[in-house]
Order: C-alpha cells, then structure tokens, then sequence
C-alpha cells in the first residue's frame, strides 16, 4: 500500500550540507522540511571519523567527526526539522516529488522544492580498475572508518594507503588508532597534497614513507590481501589496503531524474544560486564539489536555504544557463553554471586543478571578455581546493559564450 | 552431518558447483541416501559463481552434440523450473553483431546451424534494424542475427536454489572437504579429504568442474585433462542499463564464444570475458592486460559504456578440455559417473545434465525409486531479479542495509542462517547482492559483517577476513 504525503520542502541526506540547509530553512520561517536520511543515523560522514578537526567554520569550534554530527543532529531536532531515518528516496514521481521506501514499504512524497545532499563516496578498487586477487582486506577510508569507529571492528597490521591528500592522511590516524601499522602510503603525483602541518601530525610523526610518482599496479592474496606490487615493480608486504580519496558524486537519484551532470565531476551541474536544470530541484554539498570538508558542505546549506525559500515565495527557474567550463589543467569549477542574481555562493567560485602546476595564475574569461584575473590564496595542489571571489559574475553576460576557467603562464 | 562410517551413502556428489547441485537436487527426488561434498565452505562458489549468466538456447552448440542436445533440453527444464523457486530470469533476448562483410556473411550460415540445433527463431537482419533495435552500439555495425530466447539468468541463485531443495529433502552437506583419495573396498568407495575424514559410498558422481579430471584421475582413469581457460569480466554500473535492451554478442570465432555485453537480471551490464589458456587452476585474479582488453572492445561495441562507473572486475574459470563436447561417462565396475568437461553452458545445461546423471547412477546397478511427488519438500530462494519485485519494496523485511543493491536486514540474516548457510562475505554477496553495487562496500560492509556476526554466532573477524 503507497501513502502519500506533501511537504514544504524535502532534503534528500542527513549529511552536514542537507541538515544544515534543513535549519536554515526552519530558520527562515518555512514549515514543513523533511529530511530523508537512508541511514539510521542522520548526520552522514562525520558519524564515523573520530578524529579532530570538524565544525571550524560553521560552529567556530574544533570538534572530533561523532560530536560534530551530534551537534548537527541536536540543532535540526531543535529547529523542527522532521528527520526520516532509515528512509530512502529511490525515484522521481512528479517533478517536486519522491517516491520513498522504509521498512514499512513505499510511499510518496510531494514537495514544492527538493534539495539534493546524497554526498560523495571514494571510488573503491573496483572502479579504479586495479587488477589482481579480490581477497578480503581492501577498503576504502570510508568503510574502513565504519568498520573501527561505529562496529569496533579490527583492519589487520600493516596497512598500504593508497593517496596522499587530506582524506588518506585522515586514513593514517585511523588505522593507527586501531592498531594498524601504516607501510606506505602511495601516489601518482609527485608529492604529497595535504597541509604541510596535517601531513607532520600524522604520515611524519609515525615515520609513513610517501611513495610518489607510483600506483598500485596488482593485488595479491586470494583469500586475503597478502601484498601489493607498484607500478615501479617494486612489492610490499601488507594485509591490508585502503583507497582513499576518489571522489565520485552518489548521483544516481540526480540522474534518474534527469538532472544534468557535469562532466568533470560527475556531480549535478549547479548555478550560483545551487538550481539544477531540473525546475525546483537543488544541489548542494559535496555531491557539488567531491569532496570539501564538512563545514563547507554546512555553509553550503545555509546558504542555498536562501535560495530555496526565494523560489518558494516567487517560483521563476531560469531557462538558460551559461557554462562555466574547467579549462586544464583546471579539473573543475563549482557552481559551473551562471544564474541569476549573478553571484556565488558566500560570494566565492570553488575550483580544482588534476595536475602539479608551476602558474599560480588563474583566468575567467567570457569570449574576448576577461572577467577575472588574479592569483588565489593557497597552492594550486590536486584534490584540494581553492576560491577565487566571485563579484565578477554580475559582469558576465547571461546571454552570451561559454565562461572559460584557466590558469595563465 | 557426517554419517556414521558403516552406513555408507547410496551417492556422494563431489563438487557443489551448478551442476553438482542440479544433480543432488534430482538425486533427492529418489529413494537414495545422497551426500553433496565440496572442498570449499559454499556451494556455487567456484567456476559458478563467475560465468556470464545467459540461459543458452544453444543455437551455436555444435549440432549432434552432447552439448546440444543437453543444452536445449536444460533450457526447458530451467525455464520451468525457475520461476516456481523464486530464480530470476530476465527475457531479454540476444542480437550478434556483425562488425565487417566478413562477419556479416557468416550471418546465414549461423542462422542454419541454429536451425540444426533445433533453434528455429533467429533471424538475420540488416545494419538499419540492429541500430533501431540498440541505437547505443558503436558505429560500423554490417549486419546482426537475433535470437530472440537468448536470455539471461541470475547465476547465483541457481546452484542455491538446487542447493535449498536437495538439503530440504535430505541430502547431506558435506563442505570444506577437498578430495585427496578414492578407494575400492568391495562393493563401496572411501572417500578420504584433506582434513582426514573419510565418507562411503556405493556410487560416486564427479561433478568437481575445475578439479573433474584430477577426481576422475583418483580411479586410476584417463581420457580428459582439465585446461583452465580464464575469463576475465567487468560490471558496470546499473546507471549504464538503458544503453542496452537486449545481450550483444559477436560472431563467434571457433576458440569462444568471444567478448559479449549483457545485461544482468542484477540490474548491471557485464562485459566480457576474455579467453586465456592458462595452467594455473587458482588463478581466478584479474590482469591489467585483461582488463585494457575489454575496455577496447567495449568501446567499440558500446562507447557510453565506458563513460559509466565499473562496479566490479573479476575473473572466473573455465573447465575447458582438450575436447570439444562434454565428457559425460560411467563405469559399472567403480560405480562412477563423470561429468567433467562442462563449460559455460553448464549453467543451462545443469538440469539436463542432472537428468543424464540419474541415468547414469541407475545404469551402474543402483536401484533408482523415486519419491511420491507430494513428499518432495520445494523451497524458495530470494528473487535478486532487478526486473521482478524485491523484499525492500513489500515491506516488513526491516531496514535497508546495503543502499546500492537495496537489501534489507533480514536478508542478510536470512543468507547466513537458512541451509546452506552463507559463510563469507561473498556468501552473503551471492544470496543478496548485498556488497555487489557500486560502492562495494563503502557504506555498508561494515553494518553487513556486524548483522552477520551477530546471527551467525561467528566473530566479526570471521566475516572481515581478518588475519
């Protein structure tokens, strides 16, 4: 038997993005915003990474992964947010509406807006193509975090990483909370692409040689990973590895609804004001930008809310969208779409680039039109992040060529 | 349950792949003390568990075979049979594709050999009708034959199902014994395992796929050497299903059946396998070569496909023969009955092949009654269909623990307690498609192993595969 039922505005996730956005909403005076959480726990990643370093920007305080989603748990509950565990959104029924599955069997729900924040997750060996023995062992940061911090399971004792970003040094801590010597950890770049202090705190402290310019190249154990060769042939005894930090966008709910995806990030493609193609649809989080911290993704929230109750009080969807294209060695750019009004986010535009470069350079051109052009705060470093400020968005032409992001010489 | 050493069995079963398992099922429908023997922890774990999962209508089997016929007949008997037990079988059909003038040519001729099979559908048609029919292929298609019964099965279900029933009627399961001898005492065989147990039998039917020629050896007989030949396999994402309605298969060359793309009653699409001849009958790892292999043909058969996430690789084996047909014999003296040389058609076949092994097991003097059909227990197996409807959605199966694959908590609890109880992960893996999407794990795997600690009575370790 199908139920149904409607809402002012339904949040698909529970992560830091979607409950921060579910807040603000209540906090701007809409009634009714239902979260859909498929786990059964709301509050998404920082659940299970126990370490330090949550909620600087958004709560201005530094807390550890658990008491982080707690506190964003505790806020929602308080701003009446009605939270739906164990709930999952499994396709569209109508263009504001879902079709929603629990134990106690389907039902429908009817909104005015949906938010999408289903997250990202690390592409596991299966996705990267890394050949060899499929014997037990292999993780990703993810469901290793799960198995130590949430079920108090046990990695075994020599543990290769592969990566060397934020995410692979968060990895490092993890394992040697449970116990599990670190050998190496491996990369294609050739350094490391964390902050110099986080890489000292953890890799440095516990002597984690970084193995760069290297891949792993076959897995060995048919019952259990016993080792792993590199691409430089060389093999290292381990029984247990751990792929870090391949982000790929859970956007499978996005594209059953045929929202359109970018093809850098794989991510729905947001304008500034986080609409997707999809009238009444946004995105936000890190299914937008894989992967940023998780006080990014709040921020994120707070300020799509104003977006989203903005389209609640006068429903106008812009038809047109001018891209915002990543030139190389520029990965992507987020939002990758203009919208009106013509400005970022918290002011800012977010972008990657897939390579170590020298230029520290970067420029926003429209046709023969330069919109932008400055040097960013902060290295221009794979898999991290750096914003460029967006009041040049006002500037472009909403009408006109595609926007082009690049790095000059 | 091991018996008791004076009471010897009437039929012991070695090897609990597909087949094996199609055969203690029919063997249990008979007046007959049957045991099922394996050397791993799980039935349908070995060659079984890795194949491309087509329901063969055997349309390019060698016509006059033992393969053809058993083929066409299992075809039948699986078609019947599956949806009464809950196996999911997708109607999807099948189209070859022909790439060149060359290929296209063979067309006809393909279509006639169908005909000799005793496969009168397939029909060739032009580039035009193909691309109306699957506007994904890539571009240079000259022409396509389509087989419209090709189908496709779920692969794991099927030796499960046999599994369920032949132990609901009494066959006992014996796993975790590898078979190191076989000896003649009397009018019985004792069959010793590496763990030092011994089982009796008056009959012995080899269905140990991979390992069929080294059992067949343990008489002192020859006629058959096993050649592992590998193939290699790539799932992509369920995202990439609507490139595709129906399997896509090249014009076969005389070594295999060659590189297809199908898709999965799971929901994904599957492209492979590759065909190495290899010695090494562990080697069930995936190679870089291998995998740069698919990726080109795929690319050509089906260029988006490459675009969409790959959910899994793997390899599966092969228990090909320096024949080309099935090695299908008895021997009165020893009571024995081989099914050695069966490939990827066994999983179509195994029903059939069944039939042939109770024929067999009563030409070698045993005394064959069946039971009355109303005392015959049936069972069901979970529907892991995509295309049929899944406990998540009825309800009352609790929450949803593995969100890409949708399997729900009492499922997981399910595999690891009804007989034969999944044992591992990939246990579990085979019975619910839980850890088989595209996350493999990221959020789940350690919510699945806690769910399964718990109701198996094991330790967290034992299904983490920690050392």
């Amino acid at each position: 038997m199908t139920t149904d039922e409607t809402a002012d505005v339904v949040v698909v996730g529970g992560g830091p993005a979607g409950l921060a956005a579910a807040i603000a909403l209540r906090g701007q005076g809409v009634a009714r915003v239902v979260v859909l959480e498929r786990e059964a726990q709301a509050g998404g990643v920082p659940r299970h990474s126990a370490h330090l370093g949550y909620g600087m920007r958004d709560m201005h305080r530094i807390m550890a992964g658990p008491a982080y989603a707690a506190a964003m748990r505790t806020r929602a509950e308080q701003a009446g947010v009605d939270i739906r565990t164990a709930t999952t959104a499994t396709d569209w029924t109508g263009a504001t509406s879902l079709q929603t599955v629990n134990r106690h069997g389907m039902s429908n729900i009817h909104a005015r807006a949906v938010v999408l924040a289903t997250g990202v997750r690390e592409r596991p060996r299966a996705a990267l193509l890394v050949p060899g023995d499929r014997g037990g062992g292999v993780f990703t940061t993810g469901s290793l975090q799960q198995l130590t911090t949430i079920h108090h399971g046990q990695p075994g004792t020599r543990a290769v990483i592969v990566g060397a970003q934020h995410v692979s040094f968060s990895a490092v801590l993890t394992l040697q909370h449970a116990a599990c010597r670190t050998v190496a950890m491996v990369t294609p770049l050739t350094r490391h692409q964390t902050y110099a202090p986080l890489r000292l705190l953890t890799a440095g402290r516990h002597r984690v040689p970084i193995i760069t310019g290297c891949t792993v190249e076959a897995i060995h154990g048919r019952d259990h990973v016993r080792a792993v060769t590199l691409s430089n042939g060389r093999r290292i005894d381990c029984d247990t590895v751990v792929f870090t930090g391949d982000w790929i966008p859970d956007h499978e709910l996005a594209r059953r609804g045929d929202i359109v995806i970018d093809d850098t990030h794989r991510g729905p493609a947001i304008d500034t004001a986080f609409r997707t193609n999809r009238v009444g649809v946004f995105a936000i989080g890190n299914m937008v930008h894989p992967a940023e911290t998780a006080d990014v993704c709040a921020l994120d929230g707070r300020h799509a809310a104003t977006a989203v109750r903005q389209w609640l009080e006068h429903p106008a969807w812009p038809t047109t969208r001018v891209r915002l294209i990543a030139e190389a060695p520029v990965a992507w750019v987020a939002p990758s779409r203009l919208g009106e009004p013509g400005t970022a986010p918290g002011g800012r535009i977010t972008l990657r680039v897939d390579r170590l470069t020298p230029s520290r350079t970067v420029a926003v051109t429209q046709g023969t039109t330069t919109l932008w052009w400055g040097r960013p705060r902060g290295r221009l470093v794979p898999n991290r992040s750096i914003t460029i400020p967006g009041a040049w968005l006002v500037d472009a032409d909403p009408g006109g060529a595609d926007i082009i992001v690049s790095l000059q010489p | 349950m091991p018996e008791p050493d004076d009471l010897p069995y009437d039929v012991v079963v070695i090897g609990a792949g597909v087949v094996g398992c199609a055969v203690a099922r029919l063997l249990s429908h008979q007046h007959l003390r049957v045991a099922l023997l394996d050397a791993a922890p799980d039935v349908g774990s070995g060659t079984s568990k890795a194949n491309t999962a087509i329901l063969h209508t055997g349309f390019d089997a060698t016509p006059g075979s033992l393969e053809s016929r058993l083929v066409s007949r299992g075809y039948e008997l699986l078609s019947d049979y599956a949806p009464t037990v809950g196996i999911a079988i997708e109607r999807t059909g099948a189209a070859l594709v022909a790439w060149d003038d060359e290929q296209a040519a063979a067309l006809p001729g393909l279509a006639a050999k169908a005909g000799a099979n005793g496969y009168h559908a397939a029909s060739v048609v032009d580039a035009a009708t193909v691309y109306e029919l699957e506007p994904h292929l890539g571009t240079g298609v000259a022409a396509g034959m389509l087989v419209p019964d090709e189908h496709i099965i779920d692969p794991w279900g099927t030796p499960l199902a046999f599994a369920r029933e032949a132990l609901a009627n009494g066959v006992s399961w014996l796993p975790n014994r590898h078979v190191t001898k076989l000896e003649r005492q009397f009018d019985t065989t004792v069959i010793e395992s590496s763990d030092g147990a011994t089982v009796r039998t008056r009959c012995v039917v080899n269905a140990a796929g991979l390992h069929s020629d080294e059992v067949h050896a343990l008489f002192g007989l020859a006629g058959f050497t096993i050649r592992p030949r590998r193939g290699e396999l790539i799932v992509f994402d369920k995202l990439a299903r609507p490139l595709l309605q129906r399997t896509l298969l090249p014009v076969p060359t005389g070594h295999t059946k060659g590189v297809l793309v199908a898709p999965t009653v799971f929901g994904n699409v599957m492209l492979g396998p590759t065909a190495d001849d290899i010695d090494d009958r562990t080697a069930t790892g995936s190679t870089r070569a291998g995998i740069d292999a698919l990726l080109a043909k795929g690319r050509r058969i089906l260029p988006a496909l490459i675009r969409e996430e790959v959910t899994a690789v793997y390899a599966g084996l092969r228990a090909a023969t320096e024949h080309s047909d099935y090695q299908i014999t008895h021997d009165r003296e020893f009571r024995y009955v081989c099914l050695g040389g069966i490939r990827s058609t066994g999983l179509t076949a195994s029903m059939a092949i069944a039939e042939e092994a109770l024929a067999l097991v009563a030409a070698c003097g045993l005394e064959v009654i069946p039971k009355a059909a109303g005392s015959i227990r049936s069972t069901q197996v979970t529907n892991l269909g995509e295309a049929f409807e899944r406990p998540y959605q009825v309800g009352a199966s609790g929450d949803i623990v593995c969100h890409c694959e949708r399997v729900t908590h009492d499922e997981i609890v399910a595999a690891c307690t009804e007989q034969p109880p999944a044992t591992t992960f990939d246990g579990i893996r085979r019975r619910t498609r839980a850890l088989a999407g595209r996350c493999q794990g990221f959020y789940c795997s350690a919510a699945v192993c806690s769910i399964a600690a718990e109701s198996s009575g094991r330790p967290m370790s034992d299904w983490m595969g920690a050392p």
